[in-house]
């Protein structure tokens, strides 16, 4: 008989949670030594395939075949022992513990007494570490390292020890910066010369088409079909995974040319020489009315930390920040709350929503905050502001009181903004407003944001898609290395941008 | 070399932090009430917190698995109220000792298998596992029963001496305990079930995912936490040469604050079982100076221990500060 | 149709467990303790089974109002038991006439009256118990303390402070107008039962008449973004621990007035232990967020009404300490998503079938 190419086959799969059909019929299937990418809007059901496949989840329907004969996955641990490695997003390993021990816990070499040798632990975790180009210190707490390192830790612990013949990355490139992400495409074309199957998630569509051979695209929890990388245009893969056309792109350029010229005058918010120890170096930025100002940079280039100062998450220690020319003395979210300042954070989930809060409390949250204690909102009122927001930004659920927990990543994203809006600000700092949300509502916040402007507000956008920055801001701001380096009009283009945050101009 | 020092001292700050507290405070007591200064007192430390010791390190690994086992001292209790009821009844006293152990571990485990299983709290699961067990207690015996049986009586007698110290000794049991904390040092260091507990306390999802055995594990914590309890049970009642079911009634809460001052964090991950035993020493030697003094009134043990514990949670504090910065 | 709909509807509120618990619990007594439903007239007072489940569980049934706040900003207090020593010993020291320099004789400490009046005393216990709350909610939400660790503190040196008021004495009071708190009646129902109501209509007004039960609710749920959307976390907190302390202040004046004494060393043992019970039965979770006060002092109710009732069953005393841990654990495992997934299962099994037999 011969060998099939495939080492990982699923036909049929299809999981059903309580009330969502999560997957249906869905088939796929990765060839030995392929990079194979997985797409699909969130919640066309990625990451329940990977939970089925790595054996989070169990498939109520389907059959999956794994180097030619069928298994039934039954856990994470059953999965690496057949060979199937996941790395996650969120690094899953555990920070406490050291580098080595990330690497080699569950495989670690054994001394006389059957003790754990830490000795070789140390040597064999840096060795392995070396082969994908890491060398730091193994005995050291994994927690101090960055997340890419971190990255580069579970990778080779897949790997080195689990003898991995599938590898599955779920959107390994967020958190990495330019250089980090070639190390980690370097290393997933050795491992595909080696034989290894790679199944790739990833939002970013350059990446795709730089690195993988085939795609699979998922819509709404259904199998659309799979593609050669190669034959496969752009425009086509997004129809594919939006199952419609991408005209709406096209509103959007129309709609930023109907935003009132911006007027100089009294700035709405202006830093001098802002900044704080270890954080920001002293950084100058002025915001007038009608104006959206975006903010690119690489993560960890200071834009996030620039946000959270000026919204009083932590206190500058240098400079000053005015807002409508008056000198702001104390700092914390509440001060900025009543200075007519709203931040939506990076981090949606940590920092954003309060999740097993209803949709109306979530709306209404910030706007009580500033209302104080005693002055609570009354029901009914509450439940209007949440409806008009909930109508205004197309929040789509079927009352104001379910959980926020359960809406789709896009929607509790226009959550947060609801909150924020009820409290009529004059300054709305957007980061990463559209991270890992669907193409669609990606668009509607895109919109969102320069209607407001329209509206008399002032936004600062940050996004680590330069597209999106330069379509939605009149002035784009570059940060290097937490320090403000470069200011642009509206015509500057993305590879102006890109070597400016590179740091070649 | 400075540097390698210097690393040192960060990152076992808070173990050298509770050694030096407990060496100064030694030392300054030693001054006040020279009786401190003789050995024996000195050893009578390991003698009068044998089953301290034995708790404290069960509850170490359970805390350093981010649990909390709030049911030690009632299975000790327990332990000593049920050897005296079957040493009356003339049960061969070897057969009661492994019995007892086997109690301890089963119940522990039932308890680990509880918690983890049916995700109910650590924290409900281990009270209620408090109150069943001296609730059993009440019900052997409602009163204290005396142990005459000559086994016993030997055990709880028998003198090791310290060599090079003369005269001085520990009993058995307070070897036992050291034996048992080298144990668990060894384990928490260089096995895989050691490291794992350090894996599940930073974070179970990750543990899980990594492919470690998080609920064996976590329900063999339970099960040795149960162990050392019963262990220590043994050790009271060859001490006290009695049972009875309101024996070390507040013994958990000592044996916590043992453990956060030895610098174990309450949150999970990080600890050992070294700081465990100066936690132990420390609050045994507030009670010896309490018993020399005798003018200061017992209730000032508390206190003590309180402020100390505060003490001890802001020096951690300090130390997790300077280790971010220099992380940064 | 409807009623199905409203049933549903209690089914999933967060009084229907406490109540069916509670319910089961009756039931059981209908039938082994009859005498348990008994209530008789005594001087004007009502007197019975169930009027004692109501008076003795009512320091708990307060203790467990301001430990559901607690627990729903995602904290815990273990200090309560040792707030009510705290209270407990200040009202005794207060009321002891002895205070003041007097010679001492038997005579002045045993006489029925005080050099303090009661209004003070009431509020000196109050403020004792409020200011160790207040002590908590610093430790926890400006030092950034885990509140296990932070109200441990308090629950070991608290014992020994209550001591030290009361210089290791068991205060014996013998001040009649004190006793009026926990033996008093007002219309035929005992005072206490009253101080419960009044707490928590105090409590329900504080909490849900203004955003605090909102704020407390979205600190227990994720406290960062709550941070994030400009309110005072910290202050949530500390609001969440002084108003248990106030709790665990009336807690200590009632058992004390009650017992006629105070035993820093035993009053009110346990009581933190029993709160926290009182709210995870009332099915507030241990990590925080949604919470309700009313099913916590059900929760109170059942435990004193298990309690009470193997007493009248005639359960001996010492067995009831091990029948609780059973009863409360199976409670609990009922609560447990684990096992009510597998109780619905086999619910909508048989659901199934039904409908294939129609």
């Amino acid at each position: 008989m011969m060998e099939t190419p495939y080492i990982l086959s699923a036909k049929g799969i299809t999981k059903t949670f309580p009330g969502v059909q999560a997957l249906e019929n869905v088939d796929f299937s990765l060839k030995r030594g392929e990079v194979h990418a997985l797409m699909g809007e969130n919640g066309a059901g990625k990451s329940t395939l990977i939970k089925c496949l790595t054996g989070v989840e169990q498939p109520d329907k389907g059959t999956i075949e794994f180097d030619g004969a069928a298994v039934v996955v039954h856990s994470p641990q059953h999965a690496q022992e057949i060979g199937i490695a996941t790395v996650y997003q969120e690094v899953n390993l555990c920070t406490n513990i050291s580098v080595a021990e990330n690497v080699m816990l569950g495989h670690e070499p054994k001394g006389v007494l059957g003790n754990i040798s830490w000795k070789k632990m140390n040597e064999q975790a840096a060795q392995s570490l070396s082969k994908l180009g890491v060398a730091i210190d193994v005995t050291k707490p994994l927690g101090i390292y960055s997340v890419a390192i971190q990255q580069m830790v579970a990778i080779t612990r897949a790997l080195e020890f689990q003898s991995a013949k599938v590898l599955i990355l779920d959107e390994p490139t967020s958190s990495l910066d330019a250089h980090e992400t070639k190390q980690l495409f370097d290393v997933m074309r050795k491992l595909k010369s080696e034989g290894i199957g790679i199944v790739f998630i990833t939002h970013f569509l350059d990446q795709v088409y730089e690195v993988t051979d085939r795609i699979t695209v998922l819509r709404n929890g259904r199998y659309v079909g799979t593609f050669e990388t190669s034959s496969l245009p752009r425009v086509k893969l997004i129809a594919n995974m939006l199952g419609r056309s991408v005209s709406d792109l096209d509103d959007l350029s129309r709609s930023k040319q109907k935003v009132t010229k911006v007027e100089a005058g009294q700035a709405v918010l202006e830093t001098k020489e802002m900044g704080k120890a270890n954080y920001l170096e002293p950084t100058d930025l002025c915001l007038q009315k009608n104006e959206v100002v975006g903010l690119a940079g690489l993560l960890g280039s200071g834009r996030t930390e620039l946000a959270n100062l000026i919204f009083g998450i932590e206190t500058p220690d240098t400079g000053e920040l005015l807002i409508n020319g008056k000198k702001v003395t104390s700092f914390s979210p509440l001060d900025s709350l009543k200075n007519g300042i709203a931040l939506c954070p990076e981090d949606r989930k940590a920092a954003g929503i309060v999740g097993d809060l209803t949709i109306r409390e979530n709306i209404i949250l910030a706007l009580q905050a500033r209302y104080g204690w005693f002055k609570f909102i009354p029901l009914q009122k509450q439940y209007e502001i949440a409806d008009r927001y909930i109508k205004l930004l197309g929040i789509v659920t079927p009352s104001p009181d379910q959980l926020t927990k359960n809406l789709s990543g896009g929607n509790q994203q226009k959550v947060i903004l609801a909150r924020w809006l009820a409290t009529d600000p004059q300054v709305l700092i957007l980061d990463e407003p559209t991270r890992g949300i669907d193409v669609g509502a990606k668009t509607e916040i895109q919109k969102l944001v320069l209607d407001l402007a329209g509206q008399g507000k002032s936004c600062i956008f940050i996004s680590s898609e330069l597209e999106e920055v330069l379509r939605c801001s009149h002035r784009v701001m570059v940060l290097r290395d937490h320090k403000l380096v470069a200011e642009f009009g509206e015509e500057v283009d993305d590879q102006t941008i890109m070597h400016t945050m590179a740091g070649d101009l | 070399m400075w540097n390698r020092i210097k690393l040192f001292l960060l990152n076992n700050g808070t173990l050298l932090f509770t050694i030096l507290i407990f060496v100064v405070g030694y030392f300054i007591c030693g001054r006040i009430y020279p009786a401190m200064q003789k050995p024996q007192v000195f050893f009578n430390l390991f003698i009068n917190n044998a089953s301290l010791l034995l708790l404290a390190i069960g509850m170490t690994f359970v805390v350093i698995s981010n649990g909390i086992d709030l049911s030690v001292a009632s299975m000790l209790a327990l332990t000593t109220v049920a050897s005296a009821a079957l040493l009356k009844a003339n049960v061969n006293p070897y057969v009661i000792m492994p019995l007892m152990l086997v109690m301890g571990i089963s119940f522990g485990a039932f308890q680990g298998f509880i918690i983890q299983r049916l995700k109910v709290e650590a924290f409900v699961v281990t009270l209620m596992g408090s109150f069943f067990c001296r609730g059993m207690a009440y019900i052997i015996s409602l009163t204290s029963v005396t142990i005459t049986d000559p086994v016993y009586k030997s055990l709880g007698l028998q003198k090791v001496l310290i060599p090079g110290f003369g005269k001085t000794y520990v009993y058995l049991y307070s070897v036992v305990a050291i034996i048992v904390f080298l144990a668990a040092i060894y384990i928490a260091k260089y096995t895989r079930f050691g490291r794992t507990m350090y894996a599940i306390g930073n974070n179970e999802q990750s543990a899980r995912l990594m492919g470690l055995p998080v609920e064996r594990t976590r329900i063999l914590v339970y099960a040795f936490s149960g162990f050392c309890s019963s262990l220590g049970g043994i050790a009271f009642s060859l001490a006290l040469l009695s049972g009875y079911g309101q024996y070390a009634p507040t013994m958990e809460m000592d044996a916590i604050a043992s453990v956060v001052m030895g610098g174990t964090l309450l949150t999970g991950g990080v600890g050992n079982v070294i700081g465990t035993l100066f936690g132990v020493l420390i609050n045994g030697t507030i009670v010896s100076v309490l018993q020399f003094n005798g003018t200061l009134s017992s209730w000032w043990t508390r206190i003590g221990v309180g402020v100390l514990t505060l003490l001890f949670i802001g020096i951690q504090m300090l130390f997790q500060l300077g280790g971010k910065k220099k992380a940064s | 149709m409807k009623k199905s709909n409203l049933f549903d509807k209690f089914r999933h509120s967060r009084l229907f467990w406490p109540l069916m618990a509670l319910t089961i619990l009756l039931i059981f007594d209908a039938f082994y303790a009859p005498s348990f439903f008994k209530i008789g007239v005594l001087n004007g007072h009502l007197y019975g089974n169930l009027i004692d489940v109501l008076n003795d569980g009512a320091p708990l049934a307060i203790v467990a109002i301001g430990m559901t706040l607690v627990i729903a900003t995602g904290g815990v207090d273990l200090s309560v038991g040792a707030v009510i020593a705290i209270s407990a010993a200040m009202g005794a020291v207060l009321i002891n006439p002895a205070l003041g320099n007097q010679l001492i004789t038997n005579d002045i400490l045993t006489a029925d009256r005080t050099n303090t009046p009661l209004g003070l005393i009431v509020l000196a216990d109050i403020a004792a118990g409020t200011l160790c709350g207040l002590w908590n909610g610093l430790l926890v939400s400006r030092v950034r303390i885990q509140p296990m660790v932070a109200t441990l503190i308090l629950m070991v040196a608290g014992r020994g402070i209550a001591q030290l008021i009361t210089n290791g004495q068991i205060m014996t009071i013998y001040y009649t107008p004190y006793f009026w708190f926990g033996n008093g009646f007002i219309l035929g129902l005992p005072v206490s039962i009253y101080i419960v109501a009044l707490v928590f209509v105090i409590a329900w007004l504080l909490v849900r008449k203004t955003s605090i039960g909102l704020f407390i609710e979205s600190v227990g749920i994720n406290s960062r973004s709550t941070h994030y959307s400009g309110i005072s976390e910290k202050n949530v907190k500390l609001f969440a621990y002084t108003f248990c302390g106030f709790c665990g202040s009336i807690a200590g004046l009632i058992l004390s007035s009650y017992v006629h004494s105070c035993d820093a060393n035993n009053i009110g043992l346990a009581y933190e232990l029993d709160a926290i019970l009182s709210v995870v039965i009332g099915g507030t979770l241990m990590a925080g967020g949604r919470f309700s006060m009313a099913s916590s002092i059900l929760g109170a109710m059942i435990i004193w009404t298990f309690t009470l009732t193997m007493y009248t069953i005639g359960i001996p005393a010492n067995t009831l300490l091990a029948a609780k841990a059973v009863l409360v654990m199976v409670v609990i495992l009922l609560y447990s998503d684990q096992v009510r997934g597998l109780i619905n299962r086999l619910g909508t099994k048989k659901g199934g079938s039904n409908v294939e037999s129609n």
